[in-house]
């Protein structure tokens, strides 16, 4: 650090850019709060991105003598959506789930979370079913090896059973036109050449 | 679901006086009762996000707090148990974050900070100012006493 000189005047001043950096600091604190901020505290990244299905194997909702196990996710692109009668979003993305069964484009696959059975079926029966199968986890256990933490949560699982995404909160029509069907698309070029 | 359970949350928040749950969870021992008691604070529940494990009484922390209390029981390391839980919940469930090369600028930042106020205080201070002027201020006395003198050897 150079020192004043001793014949400097004594109430040399600082130089002028320091009385900017209070400024400066400002903004680049600005710069964080406003992209801070804007993220959802509620959308949290899964550890599981790359990695196989957890194993499970749990009575299915149609017939609680038969097994979904998650052997059965195997074999071609599949979603996963984790589900409930308690869960009001569930029902606001129910009807986006039906168009998509009804594009034919994958199947879903359904984990019955916390909930009776029962209401299950009588809730499909309702309101139409879009799921090719469920799993009942009647105790959550399950949901835990998936790090499920808010309904409706909703995995793209590829063809060896490798989880792609994660989806938190319900699927809208937009969700899945500009983020699941480009991905799945993708999947499936992968997976020809 | 989320709107239910955050008005639960919200109505839990204002209640939040009540001790870590722990009975419904016999212990054998002492030891095992206090990890309990540390693991789950440790642990965030992931439903209310500001509430550990312990604090909470949203379903999935209930569910995480038995996972956690069979894993204590069958005798699983600390290390295990967080291993367990970040697998399957990511970083975010640690109420303390991990000391990463993500979280370098976290952790670092108050030491950082610390140094950067220490030398602007050095710097931009008045101390310096201070001497110089002690220094003038010397010179000045010395007229002054001279003054001063002349003054009384008048009188």
């Amino acid at each position: 650090m150079p020192q004043p000189a001793e014949n400097q005047s004594p109430e040399q001043k600082p130089k002028r850019w320091v009385y900017l950096l209070p400024l400066g600091l400002f903004a680049v604190l600005m710069v964080f709060f406003f992209f801070g901020l804007g993220l959802n505290p509620r959308l949290l990244p899964s550890p599981l991105i790359g990695q196989p299905a957890p194993e499970f194997s749990l009575p299915k909702l149609s017939n609680a003598n038969e097994l979904f196990q998650h052997t059965d996710l195997k074999g071609e692109i599949s979603l996963l959506n984790i589900w409930a009668t308690w869960c009001t979003s569930c029902r606001q993305e129910h009807p986006v789930l039906m168009k998509i069964a009804k594009s034919k484009q994958v199947p879903i696959y359904g984990l019955y979370y916390k909930d009776v059975p029962d209401q299950g079926v009588v809730w499909l029966q309702n309101y139409g079913n879009p799921y090719r199968e469920n799993a009942v986890d009647e105790d959550g256990k399950v949901g835990i090896e998936w790090g499920a933490y808010g309904t409706p949560e909703t995995f793209l699982i590829d063809q060896d059973g490798i989880i792609r995404y994660k989806h938190v909160g319900p699927i809208s029509w937009n969700d899945w036109e500009t983020k699941l069907l480009p991905m799945i698309n993708s999947l499936r070029n992968n997976n020809d050449v | 679901m989320t709107s239910r359970l955050t008005s639960f949350c919200l109505m839990l928040f204002f209640v939040t006086a009540v001790p870590a749950e722990i009975a419904g969870f016999p212990f054998e021992s002492e030891t095992q009762e206090q990890r309990f008691r540390d693991l789950s604070s440790e642990l965030r529940c992931l439903v209310c996000q500001n509430q550990s494990l312990a604090d909470s009484n949203a379903g999935l922390a209930q569910d995480l707090r038995s996972e956690l209390y069979q894993q204590v029981l069958t005798g699983n390391s600390n290390n295990q148990i967080i291993s367990f839980m970040t697998e399957r919940y990511g970083d975010f469930i640690l109420y303390k974050p991990r000391f990463a090369t993500k979280t370098l600028l976290l952790w670092l930042a108050p030491i950082l900070l610390f140094i950067v106020g220490i030398f602007c205080l050095i710097r931009f201070s008045k101390f310096k100012n201070q001497g110089q002027q002690t220094q003038v201020n010397e010179e000045e006395l010395q007229k002054i006493r001279a003054l001063l003198q002349a003054e009384e050897e008048k009188q």
